[in-house]
């Protein structure tokens, strides 16, 4: 089986080696470069940060692989890369391009609205959007090594993060109290693999490392995901969004590391200038959101 | 029962924690400087190397702890924390490169003989660096294809290993640094 194999372990490991701290959306080598000095532990490369695609409309998708090198070249942190859902062929070129973690992401315009990549076929470990339990399941079963909650990318706005991963955690929690004899049926309701619900049952956690993404724009941001239970961070637009983008970076890797202690988080939020202006997720249509995107 | 302490600011913070535990010692996630001296041992786990140092210089634990290791604080490190030990931290007489085995796609399982150990262990090696020079202050315990990849300092006790001995159920890598205490 996928689960048991070497590959699929490796994979796994790397996201281990990720928990407990921040990736951040990079568009250039010299913003790769803050990101690296600010603390990240890996960036994601892409053409635009989400509240561009947000404003500018359009069919986004991968980035040119000229960019992506360049990024590459930049640092030695792990370098991350979006394509869009079920586009295999984006898959494979940023394979081909020893991407450290592909991104099968709802920011991009989705290339197939019925079915993901299959990503056990790949030696890159993927990352995917959930919103609750069952699409987190579905995700792994089909071979992403890391899940990350959704939120709303480019708002700046943390309401749907914070619905999102609290949806997740319900499920997670529903599914250790619920008696073996009724886990068949809580796959079935889950749409979720049957192995893959019994493993949550049994040890409480997502088979895999569980981040957050989507929203965040603060420190505070940052250190109430960690405290909902998020083991790593991901920041889109908060920080190149930002007045001061370096100074910005670092607060929130600082707050990432210290989410339970008030007195330091309150230090490290001080006098960061202007956070990204946000965004009413009410005042989005629906056929907006890009948490929709992807099953 | 000892109290080891996991440098608790990046990376596979958990793992480690899990593995002191199955042991039956006491495991601490240790981010202030105090907590050097009420801790019999400390693990730096793997991660990223940059984001580990840069943020140890933030918080005043660097030269804390970089003289916690002068003093004889026993000390392991796995992947980034090798990187550490070798480099800044200055308490281990080898020389590393960062990612020598190329990116992602280049990670891998193995099983290694150990000494000190009765069996193979399997072994992840996730981005890892290379150790490429080993000077007389320092000891091999295992080798991957002729290159060194688990080291001891001869004086004291600081063990450093270029896999991942935390991702498997194999605790034998970390028992052999407990029992050496």
């Amino acid at each position: 089986m996928h689960f048991s194999s070497d590959l699929w372990q490796t994979k796994v490991g790397l996201a281990e080696m990720l928990r407990n701290g921040v990736i951040m959306d990079v568009t250039n080598a010299e913003q790769a470069k803050i990101a690296e000095d600010a603390g990240a532990i890996a960036v994601m490369a892409l053409e635009r940060v989400p509240s561009d695609i947000r404003m500018q409309g359009g069919v986004a998708r991968m980035s040119d692989p000229k960019m992506i090198k360049d990024i590459k070249a930049a640092v030695s942190i792990p370098v991350m890369a979006k394509c869009r859902i079920g586009h295999i062929s984006e898959a494979q070129i940023l394979e081909a391009l020893s991407i450290d973690f592909i991104d099968e992401s709802e920011v991009l315009t989705p290339a197939d609205e019925e079915f993901h990549v299959w990503k056990h076929d790949f030696k890159v470990p993927f990352v995917c959007g959930c919103r609750d339990l069952g699409e987190a399941l579905r995700r792994i079963g089909e071979g992403a090594a890391m899940i990350r909650t959704k939120g709303e990318p480019g708002t700046g706005n943390i309401v749907e993060a914070v619905r999102h991963f609290r949806m997740l955690k319900n499920g997670i929690h529903a599914l250790t109290v619920t008696p073996k004899e009724e886990l068949m049926t809580a796959a079935k309701n889950l749409q979720a693999p049957f192995e893959l619900v019994q493993y949550v049952a049994e040890n409480g956690k997502l088979p895999v490392p569980n981040f957050s993404a989507g929203g965040v724009a603060t420190p505070a941001d940052a250190a109430l995901m960690r405290l909902l239970g998020a083991e790593s961070v991901f920041v889109g637009s908060g920080i190149f969004k930002s007045s001061n983008p370096s100074k910005v970076a670092k607060a929130i890797v600082e707050a990432t590391t210290f989410f339970n202690d008030p007195n330091k988080l309150a230090a490290i939020s001080e006098n960061l200038g202007d956070a990204m202006q946000g965004l009413d997720i009410k005042q989005i249509n629906e056929k907006d959101l890009m948490a929709l995107r992807g099953w | 029962m000892k109290t080891i302490g996991v440098l608790g600011i990046q990376g596979a913070i958990e793992k480690h924690i899990e593995v002191v535990r199955t042991l039956g010692d006491r495991a601490v996630r240790v981010l202030e400087k105090e907590q050097l001296k009420q801790i019999d041992a400390l693990i730096i786990p793997g991660g990223e190397s940059t984001s580990i140092l840069s943020q140890l210089k933030w918080y005043d634990l660097f030269e804390p702890l970089r003289q916690a290791l002068q003093e004889g604080l026993p000390v392991f490190g796995t992947c980034a924390g090798l990187i550490l030990l070798a480099g800044e931290l200055d308490a281990l007489d080898v020389t590393v490169r960062r990612n020598a085995y190329g990116s992602q796609i280049d990670s891998f399982k193995t099983n290694l003989k150990v000494e000190g150990i009765d069996h193979e262990i399997p072994a992840f090696f996730i981005r890892a660096p290379r150790i490429e020079q080993v000077g007389e202050g320092a000891e091999v315990l295992s080798r991957f294809q002729n290159n060194p990849v688990l080291v001891r300092q001869r004086q004291g006790s600081c063990m450093a290993a270029a896999f991942h001995p935390e991702l498997t159920d194999d605790v034998s890598v970390h028992k052999l640094f407990l029992d050496n205490l």
